[in-house]
């Protein structure tokens, strides 16, 4: 750095900036982000304040709206449980050679991926039951009594199934991928130790998978939550009930439409930031044996930690280039190096003078 | 199984396998002893591999018979029922790969537990003395606990001898074990085998370009050649007085 002493007075707009780089460069990635995040804020909260919203009917009224989050909550919970089980048998379905297991996976996921959500709701909550009254019409002899009260559900039930067949087409292919990224050799070795089909899914290829599924399942779920919104559509009955219905009706009917929809959505938005926060969590337990963490030093855990990402890959090879490394000595160098490199080291000038 | 030696463990009668058009393996007759360690050499895309391959049915022949340990298995349609005479077959084999392939996902404790526990149905305690006690043979009882990628590649390949051990094979068979190997990690993956040869006794085929472990170790040879067994002797005869100039240029470009 020497030969910036030399040039600096010649360019002091450079030397500015240089100085500028060296200060920047003393603070924290993650502080800098805080600082974002809290202008961010201060210029909603100055929204927020202009604008004048009805602060005493928002705080008076928020515990009723936000009970509706129980429902969000359980619906989209049930959604995901059903969406995982289908994605699952899905994707099985689709890496089979058995031509049923194909054809219906296929089926299935082309149907419900190529229509919309909205449209599949009014299918199972209009169409389905009078489907299965008039099959009753024409077969009365075939078919049980009751078949069409089998068919005849409420918008809750409607909710969790349409959610978790759909959202289930879509984690079909994430599932699938996740699958596939497996490498081959896993597959092999664990045929060489005599596993069964079973044996190798359950504890060589799933648990693999599933590292790689998991960041796109909480997505879905993230998503899938919001989606629940939709649900309230379907009617006015006390299972529409939920959180975007209950701040629609009261804002309506308090004219206060306004800070009912602010205060779904900021609802809303607590409960996914919430999830967010123990995904990743969860990402990281599951990331065990594929993390090198080093050990000690303050924030050890989030900065020493080297990702190695390509296991697999598809190929025969993936394995190696996966998780073959060097001495595990010489890599708790690097994260020494890591942790450096987090310390204010001089930048180089945006540009050379000419 | 319990055979006694001279008995041959490893049987395999007029292998063929193709690959669509391509014939990779054209008629291998071939039987391992008890105890015999037979190293199968020759240029890429010889065969080699894909005998070692198909003896535990990683490939399915497209024709002839495999027998180990007494399970005999008739190569060609897929046919259901083979498929638990398979995973017998398999249990009776020990492989190692070029690539290790181990469970990125288990420690290597865990890794050697994994066959005695959900293949064999063994106790977990007992599993994990016998699996201590594998490692420990391969040298790595002091890495029980770590994760394959906190392992060097030597580390990982004794650990997947470790693990094809721990399910008591009375074959192991090593594909290229040594070839995805930094040079100065060879030397510990030899060692074990070496061991294992010497002081086990365990009936080995390994593929390899280690001329130096096949003369030391090896009680025969066998040299591929374009989908047969050109040659087959001890290893004095291969490399003092081969009658073929195939293996002659082979060795000469190898040693």
């Amino acid at each position: 750095m020497g030969a910036g002493a030399t040039r600096s007075p010649l360019v002091p707009e450079q030397r500015k900036r240089d100085r500028l780089a060296l200060a920047s460069a003393g603070v924290s990635f993650r502080a800098k982000v805080t600082l974002v995040w809290v202008a961010i804020f201060a210029v909603l909260g100055f929204l927020f304040w202009s604008a004048s919203f009805d602060n005493g009917w928002i705080r008076e009224h928020i515990g009723f709206i936000a009970r509706g989050l129980t429902f969000t909550l359980i619906m989209a919970a049930g959604g995901i449980v059903l969406a995982i089980t289908l994605a699952l048998v899905g994707a099985l379905g689709r890496l089979s050679r058995n031509p049923i297991a194909y054809g219906v996976s296929g089926f299935y996921t082309s149907f419900f991926r190529g229509t919309p959500l909205i449209v599949q709701l009014f299918l199972f909550y209009l169409a389905m039951p009078r489907t299965a009254q008039n099959l009753l019409d024409k077969f009365p002899n075939f078919l049980p009594t009751g078949f069409d009260d089998f068919f005849t559900w409420n918008a809750f039930q409607v909710g969790i199934v349409v959610l978790g067949l759909n959202y289930g087409a879509y984690m079909t292919e994430i599932f699938r991928a996740g699958i596939q990224s497996v490498s081959h050799g896993q597959s092999e070795a664990a045929d060489a130790i005599g596993m069964t089909y079973r044996q190798k899914m359950r504890r060589v290829v799933l648990p693999q998978a599933l590292r790689v599924v998991i960041p796109p399942t909480g997505n879905e779920f993230i998503a899938m939550m919001k989606d629940t919104a939709l649900i309230s559509i379907l009617g006015q009955g006390i299972e529409s009930m939920e959180l975007f219905r209950r701040a629609q009706l009261l804002g309506n009917a308090d004219v206060r439409p306004t800070e009912a929809l602010v205060t779904a959505a900021a609802l809303y938005w607590a409960l996914t930031a919430v999830f967010t926060f123990f995904q990743s969590r969860l990402e990281r337990r599951v990331s065990k044996g594929y993390v090198r963490t080093v050990v000690g030093g303050p924030k050890g855990r989030e900065r020493g930690k080297v990702i190695v990402t390509g296991t697999g890959g598809g190929g025969a090879h993936g394995a190696a280039s996966g998780y073959a490394v060097e001495a595990p000595d010489e890599f708790l160098d690097v994260g020494g190096h890591a942790h450096g490199a987090a310390l204010p080291t001089v930048p180089e000038p945006p540009e050379e003078p000419s | 199984m319990t055979l006694t030696a001279g008995e041959a463990v490893v049987r395999v009668e007029n292998l063929h396998k193709s690959f669509g058009d391509l014939e990779v393996l054209k008629g291998i007759d071939m039987e391992v002893d008890r105890g015999e360690v037979v190293v199968i050499f020759g240029r890429s895309g010889s065969g080699k591999s894909t005998l070692l391959r198909c003896i535990n049915f990683l490939e399915e022949p497209t024709m002839g018979t495999i027998e180990v340990s007494g399970q005999r298995i008739e190569g060609g349609h897929r046919i259901r029922s083979k498929r638990d005479q398979i995973r017998q077959l398999r249990m009776h084999c020990g492989m190692v790969f070029q690539q290790f392939n181990l469970f990125p996902h288990m420690t290597a404790l865990g890794n050697v537990m994994e066959g005695p526990v959900t293949v064999k149905g063994l106790q977990e305690d007992r599993a994990r003395r016998l699996a201590v006690e594998v490692l420990d043979r391969v040298g790595l009882a002091d890495k029980a606990e770590e994760y394959p990628i906190r392992l060097s590649g030597g580390q990982q390949q004794r650990v997947a001898i470790a693990r094809a051990l721990a399910m008591e094979p009375d074959v192991m068979l090593f594909d290229e074990p040594t070839s995805a190997l930094d040079p100065e990690l060879i030397g510990e993956v030899l060692g074990v085998m070496k061991a294992l040869a010497m002081e086990m006794h365990m009936t080995m085929m390994v593929v390899t370009h280690e001329m130096g472990f096949a003369r030391e170790v090896a009680s025969r040879m066998a040299f591929f050649h374009e989908g047969r067994i050109l040659e087959e002797g001890t290893p004095s005869q291969i490399f003092d007085s081969t009658q073929f100039s195939e293996t002659r240029r082979f060795l000469d470009a190898v040693l």
